[in-house]
């Protein structure tokens, strides 16, 4: 009775998502709710991507946005005129997923054996490179100008406009609710709980009969994947693959944040936190700067009073502060907690 | 310039920038050495160190001196000594109040905290940059990078030869080495060195041993920023351009550094921090600059996976 109430409690979340663009037409007047929301969509996929390989397994991931390069490069090149391919939407998008399974794959392959941190520095390693290549080979991917325009991706015979949100909109949701029912799917599953085994204590796991390099392979193809197909979106939307600078070291952490302040290793966990970190980001902080600017309580020339340049330092602050205080998120996977809060419930009094 | 004459030139470009590298890399390995922690904030220590050592030439009005007059050799020395004195003192804080806590914790805890201070004090740059003092453009443009002046001269100490080896990188060496055997002396021959040893190999024995470990490891963040205080004014004079982001580049830099000599070991992060040095050079003059950071990067990746104990990493055991 209590799971099924549970279903239903998470059905609801996406019936009010698919219900926001609905009431904005209805509603009278100029709404943007749906249109800040697409972004949020997007990164959600990302920190679901990154949630695989650091929430389930265990392995800090410094260089997802990346995978989120490649995705997205992969499916300009695969879409734009210039190019021989020139494939459809889901073509394109298909093949890119693959591309980015095949990424994860590799770069996992000769690193998976490394220690926790280590591995996160050569995924931050691998994330600049990925940046510096394809700014450098500009004979394919045009350099900082980026892979543009991209065609408006055609899906079920209707063409989407760069006008009208909505059509993007419901791609997004109905893409992000998929993801979230395939993770959720794979947590419940034979893979996910031997990924969560991995990461509580990887000597144990393997010890019954778990093959850990081969799961952390596998961890590492998917997560890789997830994230290269919410850069193939990303670029669906933008109509151009982005600059190399738009997938830098900041962006994965961004991406980090959001799985670590939303909730290691839980979904639900990691859906909050895209939509708290990215909404303040471009939400709150965009209204914020609108709001004091139309008032001229600032001028744009001072740093100090503009609020997007403490951006960065509340990023940290919230990384510092919820490793000391709230380590397992704000809304933690049952096994995080109570790795994190050990002796809480039944702490046995302190010896002298 | 012959082809041998430009070799010359870029070994002491090198060797140069790569003493400088060294300096901050002593940093990180010195914290690994005793707690396992990739501190990430490192380079970023080093730019806030960078902003202190220019905000102290606009303070003493140094901007308009003539480089190398006596008075600007008062000032370089004085910032050798306030610099560093904020930056250990900042990182032993950050010690203190973030990552003391989470010694207990999960190994990524830490790690990520780093993180977070590594973000704030790029955000502390960014806001610093905009300060409205005249060596900061009097506040405009705070994301802009700052010119720092030219302290020491540019003269040529070779004379008229076409190799230049100036009072600049003169200066690089008066200041580091002699630095790095004090810092080797302090650990090899002090008690406080001979603890944090202790420390390193073992720190639950070491605690039992009476020696207090959380002093010993606050000793190691204010010797290590120290280092990158130095680090930063040396840089800052050397290479007369400063900008809120470099703290980044120049951590993974000395990171890469230290792992190639072997993560924890002193002389290891001085080779390290010479090979990335020089390696950089090489590939700016030989290669091409764009490709240069993709250089350090593969040479990061390819030390990790093949050999992760380092150059001279003497302790092969459970590194990976």
């Amino acid at each position: 009775m209590a799971a099924r109430r549970k279903i239903l409690f998470h059905w609801s979340f996406l019936l009010v998502a698919a219900l926001i663009p609905l009431v904005e037409l209805a509603l009278p007047g100029n709404h943007r709710v749906g249109d800040l929301l697409r972004p949020i969509f997007i990164m959600a996929m990302l920190g679901l991507g990154l949630n695989i390989l650091t929430g389930f397994t265990g392995l800090l991931n410094l260089g997802v946005a990346a995978f989120m390069a490649v995705g997205a490069y992969s499916y300009a090149i695969l879409t734009c005129d210039i190019y021989p391919f020139r494939l459809g939407f889901w073509a394109a998008t298909v093949v890119t997923v693959l591309v980015g399974l095949t990424v994860g794959f590799c770069l996992g392959l000769p690193t998976i054996r490394l220690r926790g941190d280590y591995l996160a520095i050569v995924t931050l390693g691998f994330g600049e490179i990925v940046e510096d290549v394809l700014k450098n080979l500009d004979a394919i991917t045009k350099g900082t100008q980026g892979i543009n325009p991209l065609p408006a991706p055609s899906v079920f015979g209707y063409q989407f406009r760069p006008e009208t949100y909505q059509p993007w909109y419901y791609l997004f949701l109905g893409f992000l609710a998929i993801l979230v029912l395939l993770n959720r799917n794979l947590q419940h599953s034979r893979i996910g709980r031997a990924w969560i085994s991995i990461r509580e204590d990887e000597l144990a796991s393997s010890c019954m009969g778990i093959n850990p390099m081969k799961m952390k392979l596998l961890a590492f193809a998917l997560g890789a994947a997830q994230c290269s197909l919410a850069g193939a979106l990303w670029a669906s939307y933008l109509g151009s693959s982005g600059e190399p600078g738009n997938y830098d070291f900041q962006v994965s952490v961004i991406a980090l944040c959001m799985v670590i302040v939303g909730g290691m290793g839980n979904i639900g966990g990691v859906l909050l936190g895209a939509l708290v970190i990215t909404g303040f980001n471009s939400i709150v902080l965009e209204t914020l700067t609108n709001f004091l600017k139309a008032h001229q309580l600032i001028s744009s020339s001072n740093v100090f009073t503009s609020p997007g340049s403490w951006k960065y330092m509340l990023y940290g602050l919230a990384l510092i502060l919820m490793m000391r205080f709230r380590p397992e998120g704000l809304l933690p996977s049952k096994q995080v907690k109570a790795e994190l809060h050990p002796q809480e419930p039944h702490a046995p009094p302190p010896s002298v | 310039m012959s082809g041998s004459e430009i070799f010359l030139q870029q070994l002491i470009i090198g060797l140069s920038n790569g003493m400088i590298i060294a300096l901050i890399a002593l940093g990180y390995t010195m914290v690994y050495g005793i707690i396992e922690l990739i501190n990430f904030a490192h380079g970023d220590l080093f730019m806030l160190g960078c902003f202190a050592a220019l905000t102290l030439v606009g303070l003493l009005g140094f901007d308009h001196m003539t480089a190398g007059a006596p008075g600007v050799w008062v000032g370089l020395l004085l910032m050798l000594i306030v610099v560093p004195i904020f930056c250990g003192g900042l990182n032993w804080l950050v010690d203190r109040f973030a990552y003391r806590h989470l010694r207990e914790s999960t190994k990524l805890a830490p790690l990520v905290s780093a993180i977070g201070v590594s973000f704030v004090f790029m955000n502390i740059g960014l806001l610093w940059g905009g300060v409205p003092m005249k060596v900061f453009g009097l506040g405009r443009a705070a994301a802009a990078p700052k010119a720092f002046p030219d302290l020491v001269s540019n003269t040529n100490l070779l004379g008229q030869s076409a190799v230049e080896f100036t009072w600049k990188d003169l200066m690089v060496f008066v200041v580091t080495l002699p630095l790095m055997a004090l810092l080797t002396w302090f650990v090899q021959r002090t008690r406080a060195g001979k603890a944090m040893r202790a420390v390193a190999q073992d720190r639950l024995a070491a605690q039992l041993m009476g020696i207090p470990v959380d002093r010993v490891i606050g000793q190691t963040f204010l010797i290590g920023g120290g280092l990158a205080g130095v680090a930063s004014v040396v840089f800052a004079s050397y290479n007369n351009t400063i900008y809120f982001q470099m703290g980044y580049r120049a951590g993974i830099d000395a990171f890469t550094a230290a792992v190639l000599g072997g993560i924890g070991s002193l002389p290891g992060a001085v080779l390290g921090g010479l090979v990335i040095g020089l390696a950089r050079a090489f590939c700016d003059q030989y290669i091409e600059t764009r490709w240069t950071n993709v250089l350090v990067f593969a040479v990061l990746i390819l030390m990790l996976v093949f050999r992760p104990s380092g150059l001279l990493g003497a302790r092969g055991k459970e590194k990976v």
